[in-house]
């Protein structure tokens, strides 16, 4: 879901050809096995979020709190998924201005079965409403992921109103800032175009189509910042909502006091799993073809949650003395969380340098940092998510180099690998971590505002020690 | 009739079942229980929010018995639960005034 990716070796060689031969360009071409890979991959990142983060998250609160979590994360879904149809692809994946995108596509309008959406290579495209689907279970696992810093305390009402909100504001217009871009098709044609431009009022007319096509993308996209599946998109995006949200609405009642162990490890063990299991469709999926770069992102996403999880683990057990089943598995998800960005733009021994370092970076700030601060933030979705989105973001800008086996920045334009800059990445990098931090940060405070004043945030005292399945939902997660 | 109540180490349980039906004792109850003693409690720790856990699991074992029975039900009780180490539990013992058996109506020593 990224854009710049390498996608043939032989590219520069064919579109050389290509120019000098004609100025007709054949229509893209839809693949079967393309299409195939992005329908499996769409219900993978699905199992990502129901039931995998679902029963994650669901193991790590209390028995009084069980279905309250499941209840947010299963609405989130279902609620993302209806407002995702009727306006928000349009507002993400459509021209308009750099920050959002129009209502062109409202409601699915003009998409057919014939539709096509770009990939990352010229001349393989897949059906349109298969990338819809696939965009639509991303949009659906953000906001799912914020429920976590705020949980334990918050109203299904106040969860209800504030996700569709925050989807529409602060979701849709970072996912088009990052990933709306004109797609290799356009490009290449118009380089082409002006390579067989022969003289030179001809070559300034081509130019000037090919700036209006290159303009015809995301603010942070123009800016130069790789993110391949999500890290700034997803995982920053909901990792500082879910920091200001627990800031705003406050403790739980007795934090730092009672005893708040996660009910049921074992959960959050087969959530953990499907995580990782669902993320191999979020990562090697943003690939958008079933080719090596997909490989390579499975590759990646295997060994960076791997070594990141053993990091974790053993950092504990050497700081702690003991390795707990928690680290090993809060170690895993910052691993997958941080290889997101990375996963089809690092090789696989940058990716698990990644992983190591994230594990014991985010142990830092889960146990560490917050402790220090105080804040309640529940699940630790600031600690592992925006803490091991940025680890991910910058990390990306370093591995991508191809001296550090990276594949490099392709350049559509000139039809080949740009050249690595550290210092030029490095600054496309920051400008897509920090305005997705601003602009998240600044938005979701608002939004928590706006909802408080409507609906209120926060349960009442006697609500919150009765838990809230029974008073919110009137139902128990066990009955025995 | 004397009831012996004994807390226990909920993994010497089996133990101590056997222990019991081996001097003739063929009916328990066994509880869940919490509670601490000189053992305290102990430290839990999920992702650096430590926790002190001050109840810890135990196993509560009732047995009924006639009077002359009750030391050498203490007896198999304490050598079959007893690890030497501090947490392995209480023994008490309580006055039982009357006892009947549902099913067939039968009291008192009969019912045992």
């Amino acid at each position: 879901m990224t854009f710049k990716r390498p996608y043939s070796a032989g590219l520069a060689a064919l579109a050389v050809g290509l120019f000098a031969a004609t100025a007709a360009y054949a229509e893209p071409t839809v693949n079967k096995g393309d299409n195939a890979w992005m329908l499996t991959s769409t219900v993978l990142v699905l199992l990502m979020t129901i039931p995998g983060l679902a029963l994650f998250y669901g193991g790590l609160v209390r028995s009084k709190n069980m279905l309250s979590v499941l209840m947010q994360v299963f609405y989130c879904v279902c609620i993302v998924v209806v407002l995702y149809a009727l306006y928000g692809y349009s507002l993400a994946f459509t021209g308009g201005s750099d920050f959002i995108g129009g209502f062109s596509k409202a409601f699915l309008m003009g998409v057919t079965t014939d539709s096509k959406a770009a990939t990352f290579s010229v001349d393989a495209n897949i059906s349109e409403l298969v990338y819809i689907c696939f965009q639509m279970t991303f949009a659906a696992i953000t906001p799912a992921l914020i429920v976590g810093a705020f949980a334990e305390r918050m109203k299904f009402a106040a969860v209800a109103l504030f996700v569709p909100l925050w989807v529409t504001l602060i979701y849709l217009p970072i996912a088009h800032m990052v990933w709306y871009w004109p797609g290799p098709d356009l490009i290449t044609d118009a380089a082409k175009a002006l390579a067989a431009a022969a003289d030179g009022a001809a070559k300034t007319a081509a130019q000037a189509k090919l700036d209006e096509i290159n303009a015809d993308a995301g603010w942070i996209f123009k800016k130069g910042a790789l993110d391949f599946a999500g890290g700034t998109v997803v995982h920053i995006n909901a990792g500082i909502a879910g920091l200001v949200g627990a800031l705003l609405i406050g403790k739980r009642v007795g934090y730092g006091k009672e005893l708040m162990a996660p009910h049921s490890l074992t959960m959050s063990m087969i959530g953990a799993s499907l995580l990782w299991v669902g993320w191999f469709g979020f990562n090697a999926g943003s690939n958008l073809e079933a080719s090596g770069g997909a490989a390579l992102a499975m590759t990646n996403s295997f060994v960076a949650t791997a070594a990141a999880a053993l990091a974790w683990m053993f950092a504990e057990w050497i700081v702690k003395g003991h390795p707990s089943v928690l680290g090993a598995l809060s170690g895993a998800v910052a691993g997958l969380v941080a290889v997101t960005p990375a996963a089809g733009f690092a090789g696989p021994m940058g990716a698990i340098v990644l992983g190591l370092v994230v594990g014991v970076v985010c142990l830092f700030f889960c146990t560490v940092v917050k402790n220090a601060l105080g804040y309640d933030d529940s699940l630790d979705v600031f600690g592992v998510h925006c803490v091991g989105g940025i680890v991910g973001a910058l990390g990306t800008g370093i591995l991508v180099n191809p001296a550090l086996g990276g594949t490099g920045v392709m350049d559509y334009v000139a039809g080949k690998i740009a050249d690595y800059d550290f210092v030029a990445q490095m600054t496309s990098q920051f400008w897509g971590v920090c305005t997705t931090l601003v602009w998240s940060g600044i938005g979701s405070a608002i939004l928590f505002k706006v909802v408080d004043v409507i609906v209120g945030l926060r349960v009442n005292v006697e609500t919150e020690r009765e838990g809230l399945d029974v008073t919110e939902h009137t139902e128990r997660a066990y009955n025995m | 009739m004397k009831i012996v109540m004994a807390i226990i180490k909920p993994f010497k349980l089996e133990e101590v079942r056997d222990a019991l039906t081996a001097i003739g004792v063929h009916g328990l109850t066994v509880t869940e229980v919490k509670g601490y003693g000189r053992q305290k409690g102990h430290t839990e720790i999920y992702r650096g929010a430590e926790y002190a856990v001050s109840f810890l699991p135990k196993i509560k074992i009732e047995v009924a018995v006639a009077s002359d029975q009750v030391d050498k039900t203490i007896d198999a009780i304490t050598s079959a639960a007893k690890t030497g180490q501090i947490g392995d539990g209480k023994i008490f013992v309580i006055n039982l005034d009357h006892a009947v058996r549902i099913r067939t109506g039968e009291a008192d020593a009969a019912a045992l």
